[in-house]
């Protein structure tokens, strides 16, 4: 049972980072202009 | 070089001298058919495997570009802080990175300007300077260099709003997503323990946990539906999100107190993964939505333009149409559309007035002629007084008459609603008996017949209906939207797929609304004539040019207006104009060419049929519609269009009233009729309509009352969109009675108090994976016509 203690808090922990990480790339716009994006990363601007 | 290969004028160009592959104009050498070798091997390669009717595809999605038309940028310049100016605009042409790379690489070498910035989602150039808001035109004329149509985009509040909202939903989807996600994890733990594997305190700490995680997740992510059934309730109305609220919020009280007292069954899960998959259903309707409005806000900001006002002193300034008065003098160039209702206070000239009043052939106006707004000038400038603003002028009145139209639509309820009225209230009369029954009957305490009852509003909380019908209409959209159709109503597709009876305005939807010489006429006649006739921007004139395959204007050439061009001893225009005696009205518009020591030659022209326009009429024939031509146009040209198509029934020389009462006519006899129309005189009657569909040429407010608006010279999307409409609707039905099989089955299970939260589980994820999937068989197979 001690297990539990370490594993369902690393569990949330984990989940909790990639919903922070989802909302801050909402905010950040990164879902704007998907289709750009994808072309973007083939600039090769000095 | 790739945006101005993508944006030439294809089809207006005169076909011998633009590069058979990429469109490029021709230089030099005009015995080959392409500018370069690369472009001669891609066109071998794509012959060689078949491949041909690419190009087919290429013209049609060019086929509507409309024209530059000069815009004073500087007008829709927002100063930001100290002379820093912003600028939105749309750009059309905009089809791949490499544009976006051209746009913004030409823009950032200009050191005044601090962003320029493409969104190649939304075609959309974000673009801040230093400087005044007078340089916007330095810098939009750049991009306009480049091959590209920049026009300017006032981002309206609402559109802000829609955006706002489904960002809203997307972070509900996250936050009911995590929460699922995590719930879920303990309570597969419990379940698994049931057999006595997991003690007491285990399960019951499991159990605070789901608590802990879902409850925060539900109050936020719930949030769209309860305000959505607070608001239904308000008005006194039931929506599907009352039960979905009611379900939801119970589930939630009803397991808080189950852990309370450590029992068994806690429904923490059901209730955040129901908001889970409802929110997925929600968010996609909204965006396919969106998305639909966003294509026709762009189509829109296309058609707009600024008017040239002359000054008391004699200056000309642009002006935006909004701020335009009563009593502005209008200069109106040749190839301008007028922005207001007026009256010709100078200069004679011919007016299109096709998207006013249907009327094939330009009207020639002198001083005193009344104008109104939409009328294209075809001939040699003109000044016009403008007479009315506001609710005076005749866009105005038809508008007023669009509004009235709607208002009687407006009582047409989604099927989705109609089940949900219905279906609410047997829900929650269900679940109240369940529990009444329990404690009287079954002798339970009534936290126990409380979890029962909860049981039963979460196995009918409408998870596959409330996913039945969107789904099928996302789909649907999609699959539309890919052919070059675009819904704007919610409804639309339901009320397509109820249609018998189709009626069709003639110019500029069954035709092109431009017209076409016809008729065989010696060559080099028709050089000469094409060669005065490219001085003038009359569409007859362009129709020969056109015709001749492109003519080097010839010169000395003299316009008169409303009668014909002079050039030297050679006339070409009018019967009168060119002395020649009017021949009788054939349905055909003419013109005549009368050269000294030659007889005068007749040119005939005709406003051509789209080209599947009979394929369209017979395949519609097919559906078992019934096909009538209701047109504004002269009774001949009505006559001759609805022979050559195959349409029995017409109607010419109807008023835009006469079209809404013949609308009501066939309405009181019980048709459900669908109007197909793109002058702003059918707009009342796209609004009047069943269901209503316009080409994407048509007037601003036309599109703003049609349902639906289709791209492109072809009218298949007419059937297209039946297509769909009609296995839409079959898709709901079957999704609709799926759904309430399983709640056949699944009710009893859940009164009788045999649903445990595995079981709820089970059962709502797969009743929803059954109606997406039935769903997805809508999805195309093969995407016809390309959208621009």
């Amino acid at each position: 049972m001690d297990s539990l203690l370490i594993l369902v808090p690393a569990a949330l922990l984990l989940g909790l980072t990639a919903l922070a990480a989802f909302l801050w790339a909402l905010r950040n716009g990164q879902y704007d202009d998907p289709a750009g994006a994808a072309g973007r990363i083939l600039f090769d601007d000095d | 070089m790739k945006g101005s290969t993508l944006i030439a004028p294809v089809l207006s160009a005169p076909a011998n001298s633009v590069c058979a592959h990429c469109g490029e104009t021709l230089r030099g050498a005009s015995q080959t058919r392409f500018c370069c070798s690369g472009c001669a091997s891609a066109y071998a390669i794509i012959g060689a495997a078949g491949l041909g009717s690419f190009y087919h595809r290429l013209e049609q999605s060019r086929a509507h570009r409309p024209e530059p038309i000069e815009t004073d940028y500087a007008g829709h310049v927002r100063s930001r802080g100290r002379d820093e100016c912003e600028l939105d605009l749309l750009v059309d042409g905009l089809d791949c990175a490499a544009c976006v790379w051209l746009i913004e690489s030409l823009l950032a070498r200009n050191q005044a300007i601090i962003k320029a910035r493409v969104n190649l989602s939304t075609r959309r150039l974000a673009l801040r300077w230093r400087g005044p808001a007078s340089d916007a035109n330095a810098h939009v004329g750049l991009v306009a260099a480049l091959g590209f149509r920049p026009v300017p985009y006032d981002a309206t509040a609402a559109a802000a709003g829609e955006d706002r909202e489904v960002r809203a939903l997307l972070r509900c989807v996250a936050v009911a997503g995590f929460a699922a996600a995590n719930v879920m994890l303990l309570s597969v733990a419990i379940w698994s323990g049931h057999d006595g594997s997991m003690g007491d305190a285990t399960r019951t700490l499991f159990h605070w946990l789901s608590a802990a995680i879902a409850l925060p997740a539900v109050a936020y992510a719930g949030r769209p539906f309860f305000a959505s059934a607070v608001s239904a309730l308000k008005a006194g109305r039931t929506n599907m999100d009352v039960p979905i609220s009611i379900g939801v919020t119970l589930a939630c009280v009803v397991s808080l107190h189950e852990a309370w007292i450590g029992g068994r069954h806690a429904y923490f899960d059901s209730a955040i993964t129901l908001l889970f998959f409802l929110l997925i259903g929600r968010t996609l309707d909204r965006r396919a939505r969106g998305r639909a409005r966003d294509a026709v806000r762009s189509l829109l900001a296309l058609t707009k333009s600024s008017a040239r006002v002359i000054d008391a002193d004699g200056t000309i300034a642009s002006r935006r149409t909004e701020t335009l008065a009563p009593g502005d003098l209008l200069l109106v160039a040749a190839g301008e559309r007028l922005a207001a209702d007026g009256v010709v206070s100078e200069g004679r000239s011919a007016l299109d007035a096709a998207l006013v009043s249907g009327e094939s052939l330009p009207q020639s106006v002198e001083p005193g002629t009344p104008v109104f707004a939409g009328m294209v000038n075809l001939g040699a400038p003109i000044r016009v007084r403008v007479t009315a603003c506001g609710d005076r002028t005749l866009l105005a009145q038809i508008v007023r008459l669009v509004e009235a139209a709607e208002h009687g639509r407006s009582r047409f309820v989604a099927l989705a609603d109609r089940v949900a009225r219905a279906y609410a209230p047997v829900v929650h009369i269900t679940a109240l008996l369940t529990f009444i029954g329990w404690t009287l009957l079954g002798d339970l305490a009534w936290d126990r017949a409380l979890l029962i009852a909860t049981s039963v509003l979460i196995i009918t909380c409408p998870c596959a209906l409330a996913l039945a019908v969107p789904v099928v209409q996302v789909v649907a959209s999609t699959r539309l939207l890919r052919s070059g159709v675009l819904l704007l109503s919610p409804t639309a597709l339901e009320r397509f797929a109820e249609i018998d009876y189709v009626v069709l305005d003639k110019t500029g939807t069954l035709t092109l609304g431009r017209p076409d010489l016809v008729g065989v006429v010696p060559a080099e006649t028709l050089q000469r004539a094409a060669a005065i006739a490219a001085n003038s921007r009359h569409p007859l004139a362009r129709a020969l040019v056109r015709a001749a395959g492109g003519a080097a204007p010839a010169a000395g050439v003299v316009e008169h207006a409303g009668r014909g061009l002079e050039c030297g001893t050679a006339r070409l225009g009018s019967a009168a104009f060119c002395d020649v005696e009017a021949t009788a009205e054939d349905g055909y518009s003419e013109l005549w060419f009368a050269e000294p020591g030659q007889s005068p030659v007749r040119f005939v022209f005709t406003d051509r049929l789209r080209p599947d326009a009979a394929a369209t009429v017979s395949a519609l024939r097919d559906f078992g519609l019934t096909i009538e031509v209701l047109s504004g146009d002269r009774a001949t040209a009505v006559a001759q269009a609805a022979r050559d198509c195959g349409v029995a029934q017409c109607q010419a020389e109807a008023t835009p009233t006469g079209k809404v009462t013949r609308l009501a006519d066939l309405e009181a006899e019980g048709r459900r009729v669908l109007m197909v129309g793109d002058g702003l005189n059918d707009a009342p009657a796209l609004a009047a309509a069943h269901a209503s569909i316009s080409p994407s040429s048509a007037a601003e407010a036309t599109q703003n009352a049609a349902d639906a608006v289709f791209q492109g010279d072809a009218l298949h999307a007419l059937t297209e969109t039946l297509v769909v409409a009609r296995q839409a609707a079959r898709l709901a039905g079957q999704n609709l009675i799926l759904a309430l099989l399983y709640n056949l089955c699944a009710v009893p299970l859940a009164i009788a108090g045999e649903v445990t939260p595995l079981i709820a589980a089970i059962a709502m994820s797969s009743s929803s994976l059954l109606v997406i999937g039935n769903a997805l068989r809508l999805s195309p197979g093969r995407p016809r016509a390309p959208v621009t």
